[in-house]
């Protein structure tokens, strides 16, 4: 049995803001089952009572000293944006947009 | 006249320091050498000739100044396209950064310059480093010095080849899941994934935050050594990185090249040295087992049970943290913005940009990722993944109760000819088998040329406890002083 069906992955395409094509998807339906079947080996592993590892440093807490240092000018920090104006990022508009899709 | 591209990163620095050459010839022997091999190879996806000769000019003033310079002061290195280098293109080997040029300096890079290394260039990679071959690069393969029908490796195949082709005496990579020893063992050079920790991820563009692990790459264990040492070490910018020095790896590789191993234990790890491997590379690695025990090193079999599920595991923790990693790239900040006319929302636009800017190996991990955290699926697959992690984690830790440090082959085949295994994404998975554990514990190891299979190179893997960085370069370099180091047909 499939791990995934085609309608899944449009549906993980959309949550990833991925705008697939059809032929992408019979192509990625395909290749993600039989990755998603393979990883899926993990559950063969007695692991219930086993704690997680997020991470394999144990540091919580990294704290420094709020001091100011120097930093990018919006100059710089707007050198690599599509669009820019009055000194800020410029993105398309985000109203107006179907609040139940 | 000395071929100033055949020496090594350690000779180069001691002509230079000594003034015999200066490091403006050292530097452009290697841009004449990148202008006549890198059309056939492709290394490089950016050659930076003015400002390298500019550093080198800087060198050999504050040379004639009587200025110290460090070790490695006027030695050439190449950067994988992973890290930022301000004014100069950084791309990730993708299409939704092409173009872009960061305003800052990974710390990495701040470091090599601060030492007086010579950047050439920036080098080819799978896009976002995901990948086992450089064949994922939107920018085209790069192409393996041994064999330019065959994969250099990947994800930093660029790195491992510009080692191998005499384009660049060091290079650097990152490792997330074996993306530095996996190039370095298919093209025959020495590739060292440090400590997660003890190396800084500031400005390297992230992949999986939790594995990400910049190192050194060289043609020789002193060399890696020297460029390790100079790149390591705590950044308070990365909140990660472990505020302790690094182990004296050069002292290490200079123990090890001694050739006496005595009183070090080594454990073959039993589960890579069954029927995952090659005959050839299995050969190999059998052969440089009997040289180490030779040098007095006593050999072990371990088991690590659940060394099996790692690379499933790991195939659900980096995806996963790649899947929110590069939400970034949503055409707001930089790189590619498509569809925005004027008509089209902020999701429609961020869509069809990130639908044009990603390869299809990163839209596959970018939605495994979005699958795995996903309610209804989470506790199965990535939680789980996190558990096995533990139980890896345990099993290295109970194996270096044992022993000193564990041993296997890096990879389980030698480079496979270019469009082999990119039909099949879960087959060029594989290439990481052995190289995967070692980013779940968090570790260091390094890969070091053992031997040839087929006229192609095999790499040898070890693997050290958390920063003892140090143990790994001495059995590399005790290795390496026995079977040598390959030198590839000439391009």
């Amino acid at each position: 049995m499939a791990a995934i069906s085609r309608e899944e992955v449009a549906h993980l395409a959309r949550l990833s803001r991925l705008a697939v094509t059809e032929e992408e998807l019979d192509t990625f339906a395909g290749q993600l089952d039989v990755i998603l079947q393979s990883v899926a080996q993990v559950g063969e592993v007695a692991a219930a009572d086993i704690p997680p590892t997020s991470h394999s440093v144990p540091l919580t807490n990294v704290l420094r000293e709020d001091v100011v240092t120097p930093c990018l000018t919006p100059q710089e920090a707007l050198s690599g944006a599509p669009d820019a104006e009055e000194q800020r990022f410029r993105v398309p508009r985000i109203l107006d947009e179907d609040v139940a899709s | 006249m000395t071929d100033l591209t055949r020496l090594t990163a350690a000779e180069i620095a001691g002509l230079v320091a000594t003034g015999e050459t200066s490091a403006v010839e050292v530097t452009q022997a290697h841009l004449d050498r990148i202008a006549a091999v890198d059309e056939q190879v492709h290394a490089f996806l950016h050659v930076d000739t003015e400002g390298a000769l500019a550093a080198a000019r800087s060198v050999d003033e504050r040379r004639a100044a009587g200025e110290d310079l460090g070790p490695l002061a006027g030695v050439p290195v190449a950067v994988k396209d992973v890290l930022t280098t301000k004014g100069v293109p950084t791309t990730v080997g993708s299409k939704i950064l092409e173009g872009w040029r960061p305003p800052y300096d990974s710390t990495i890079v701040e470091r090599l310059r601060a030492a007086g290394t010579v950047m050439l260039g920036k080098t080819n990679m799978d896009e976002f480093a995901m990948g086992s071959s450089t064949e994922y690069s939107a920018y085209g393969p790069t192409r393996n010095p041994w064999d330019l029908e065959r994969i250099p490796g990947g994800s930093g195949g660029g790195s491992a080849a510009a080692l191998a082709a005499y384009e660049a005496p060091l290079s650097i990579g990152s490792d997330t899941g074996g993306s530095i020893r996996q190039p370095g063992a298919v093209t025959g050079t020495v590739g060292a994934k440090p400590t997660y920790g003890g190396t800084s991820r500031y400005g390297l563009v992230a992949f999986s935050s939790s594995l990400d692990t910049p190192g050194p790459c060289a043609r020789n264990v002193l060399d890696a050594a020297l460029l390790h040492q100079v790149i390591g070490g705590h950044d308070p910018r990365d909140s990660t990185s472990i505020p302790a020095p690094v182990p004296d790896v050069v002292a290490a590789a200079k123990l090890g090249a001694s050739g006496d191993l005595t009183g070090v234990r080594l454990g073959v790890v039993t589960e890579f040295t069954g029927e995952g491997a090659e005959p050839g590379v299995m050969a190999a690695f059998r052969e440089s087992v009997e040289a180490l025990a030779k040098l007095g090193a006593e050999i072990v079999d371990v088991s690590c049970p659940h060394f099996q599920y790692a690379l499933p595991a790991y195939y659900l923790i980096a995806p996963s943290e790649c899947s929110s990693n590069l939400a970034r790239f949503d055409g707001v900040r930089f790189g590619l913005r498509v569809g925005d006319d004027g008509n089209r929302s902020l999701e429609e636009v961020m869509s069809l940009t990130r639908e044009a800017g990603f390869g299809p190996e990163v839209k596959r991990r970018i939605m495994i990722g979005t699958y795995a955290l996903s309610s209804g699926y989470y506790d199965a697959y990535y939680g789980q993944a996190q558990k096995v992690r533990t139980l890896i984690t345990r099993d290295f830790t109970a194996a270096f109760e044992r022993v000193d440090a564990l041993i296997s082959p890096t990879t389980p085949f030698v480079a496979f000819p270019i469009g082999a295994r990119t039909a099949d994404p879960y087959q060029m998975y594989l290439a990481d088998l052995f190289t995967i554990p070692t980013n779940l514990y968090g570790g260091p190891a390094i890969s070091v040329p053992c031997g040839l299979s087929e006229g192609l190179p095999v790499g040898f893997q070890i693997m050290a406890p958390t920063m003892a960085d140090d143990r790994m370069y001495r059995v590399a370099a005790a290795l390496e002083s026995t079977v040598g180091t390959f030198t590839p047909p000439a391009l």
